[in-house]
């Protein structure tokens, strides 16, 4: 057994592995809601986009063979909920955390209707790159496979960051997010910068539903995302609306969420759960630690509900 | 139109989602089983609203409400009945009220914004729900869904007379009536909602802030604790993981849909309730699968919510301001 020749690094490296595979959901979703929240609103709907993304993915890809033509439909379909969550929004006296809540359900019902005929077959799944192919260890070889979508995510991370510093478009949002009057000064109208934060917002995250049903677990059922569109909404908070933090965040997230499994695969399995809440306690202790009393919040856009 | 697409008449559905929720006396007492909870987990988001802030953890608290009033039933066997639901009530609004009340002190202390503390602390309680119950509480038993042991039918808290409700309703409007009192007509009150409208106001006629927001928090998750007390001693008798039924979470919604009013809260938890309970008769009438009930749950929300825009009554965010 290749356990033997690699003993107890097995669970540094499955934390590592994991880390990549699990973080990249949480990858995109926390950075759509990045957008959607720099432009001042806040989208709770992302838990039912992100179902929505992988069920669609999982019946494209089924139907057409094409794992990349389900990507592109879970992130179409993540747009199109943007869009509904964006439009019930800009209706005036509407709180966006209840519609976002409403929309969680709305999400989560209608992948678990339509998807009801895609448990049984499987579909083509994403492909992954080989990173590990300089081992003979199989554990490393799994570790290093690395899927597509997370190489992009990890190339979207800065991408964002420098457009919000530079680009015409990032000034835009940032400019709807801390201050709507400025923004209505200058003559662009909040409401529909805010629809296309959300839409883009929408898609990534559908996308990142992409990756739950065709790369990892890999398959469509009902408990597929437990939380995690939530979770991924929290982790932007917790990175101070910063693309390049989410990224940083999105890792730790996954491999703290990765910690469970890996020491269950190495035997121990008492307190199974409690690890499995390991990455929701890191990152409450991780913000007990950085935040203070003196400074709440820094880097907060200013027309966010919660912040208000 | 979403029900026409099963080729079903829509009118069909609304007699019966009516009927299913209202229509008869049985679906009256299944509505108003629901909307027990759903007061419960509202007011936990509520009466922190009235401090400006926004705690969407109810679910947490219900669980670990729902977790210590188990096990206070588990510990003492030998008392009677009514001692041992005394125990139970103090212990699920304690639980669950020192749950929601480390968010309101790690805010306060701090300065960890409340919203995500308590979303996490939801799933944290969660996990110690499921390692308790799969670990030290479990009831040997119990082979395929781990439960802890039965507290016993002698300690169930029964129905209202002549109804099939269970006491847990009247809990739900007490504790509604007092949230309302307590906000609207007391000191205490008034001193939230200074406090909640201007924080900076509130610090300079010397109210003690961290107090008030801790109170408020410790009652707010003691709501949501003793619905989780009820959902145990009245609907369950033991403690697994059926009880994160997204209660809490769908009292977030009515919460929001009552303004963070408490008194409005009761009406509109009965409506979400009816709602739900409109759900099984559905699935059973029309021949809908079931995930359909919750993609028109969802619609029905959105819709309520958008028509929010409609009124042209008080600013939706003046209970947050």
């Amino acid at each position: 057994m290749a356990d033997a020749t690699i003993g107890l690094w097995t669970v540094p490296l499955a934390v590592f592995g994991g880390a990549i595979r699990v973080s990249t959901p949480f990858l995109f979703v926390s950075l759509g809601e990045c957008i959607t929240e720099r432009s001042g609103r806040i989208n709770l709907g992302l838990e039912g986009t992100l179902i929505m993304g992988a069920m669609s993915a999982y019946g494209i890809s089924y139907l057409s063979g094409s794992p990349w033509l389900g990507v592109l439909a879970a992130g179409i379909t993540g747009a199109l909920l943007g869009a509904l969550h964006a439009g019930i929004c800009s209706l005036p006296r509407v709180n966006d955390i209840a519609v976002g809540i409403a929309l969680m359900l709305f999400g989560t019902g209608l992948a678990f209707y339509l998807g009801k005929p895609l448990i049984e077959p499987t579909a083509a799944r994403l492909p992954a790159i080989d990173f590990g192919w300089w081992s003979d260890i199989p554990q490393v070889r799994a570790a290093l496979r690395i899927n597509v979508l997370f190489l992009i995510g990890v190339a979207i991370a800065p991408i964002l960051f420098w457009a919000f510093r530079t680009t015409r478009w990032g000034l835009l949002i940032r400019t709807a997010g801390e201050s709507s009057d400025a923004a209505r000064a200058m003559g662009y109208s909040v409401l529909w910068i805010r629809l296309r934060a959300t839409m883009v917002g929408g898609f990534l995250a559908g996308i990142g539903g992409s990756f739950l049903s065709l790369f990892y677990p890999g398959s469509w059922n009902e408990g597929l995302s437990s939380g995690q569109g939530i979770t991924a909404v929290a982790l932007v908070i917790f990175a101070r609306w910063d693309p390049m933090l989410c990224l940083w965040a999105s890792l730790a997230f996954g491999g703290a969420a990765a910690l469970g499994p890996a020491l269950q695969s190495v035997g121990v399995t008492s307190g199974y759960h409690l690890f499995n809440a390991a990455p929701y306690i890191l990152t409450l202790a991780i913000m007990i630690i950085t935040c203070s009393p003196k400074r709440t919040l820094t880097g907060a856009p200013a027309e966010l509900s919660i912040t208000r | 139109m979403f029900v026409a697409l099963f080729g079903k008449n829509p009118l069909d559905l609304y007699f019966y989602m009516y009927q299913g929720a209202f229509g008869t006396w049985f679906s009256w007492q299944n509505t108003l089983t629901r909307a027990a909870p759903l007061i419960l987990t509202a007011l936990c988001t509520a009466l922190p609203a009235q401090l400006g802030m926004v705690i969407i953890g109810g679910e947490g608290a219900l669980l670990i409400g729902a977790l210590s009033a188990t096990s206070v039933a588990l510990a003492m066997p030998w008392a009677p009945p009514l001692v041992v639901q005394v125990a139970m009530v103090c212990a699920g609004v304690i639980g669950g009220g020192l749950w929601i009340a480390l968010s309101g002190a790690l805010r306060q202390y701090r300065g960890v914004n409340e919203t995500i503390s308590s979303l996490l602390l939801v799933y944290i309680g969660l996990a110690i729900l499921n390692h308790l119950v799969e670990g030290m509480m479990r009831d040997p038993s119990s082979l395929n869904k781990p439960s802890t042991r039965e507290i016993g039918a002698a300690n169930m808290i029964g129905s209202i007379p002549g109804t099939d409700v269970h006491w847990g309703l009247l809990f739900g409007l007490i504790a509604a009536f007092a949230s309302y009192i307590l906000i609207y007509h007391t000191v205490f009150g008034f001193a939230s909602r200074v406090a909640g409208g201007n924080i900076r106001a509130a610090k300079i006629v010397g109210l003690g802030v961290n107090k008030l927001i801790l109170t408020i928090c410790f009652l707010a998750g003691g709501a949501a604790g003793l619905a989780g007390m009820i959902e145990v001693a009245a609907v369950q008798g033991r403690t697994n993981a059926n009880l994160a039924a997204g209660y809490g979470f769908t009292g977030i919604l009515v919460a929001f849909l009552a303004r963070q009013n408490p008194l409005a809260i009761i009406p509109v938890a009965i409506l979400l309730g009816g709602i739900s309970a409109s759900g099984g008769l559905l699935q059973r009438r029309l021949g809908l699968p079931d995930a359909s009930v919750l993609v028109l749950q969802g619609i029905i929300f959105v819709f309520v919510l958008a028509s929010d825009a409609l009124y042209g009554r008080i600013g939706f965010l003046k209970g947050k301001t």
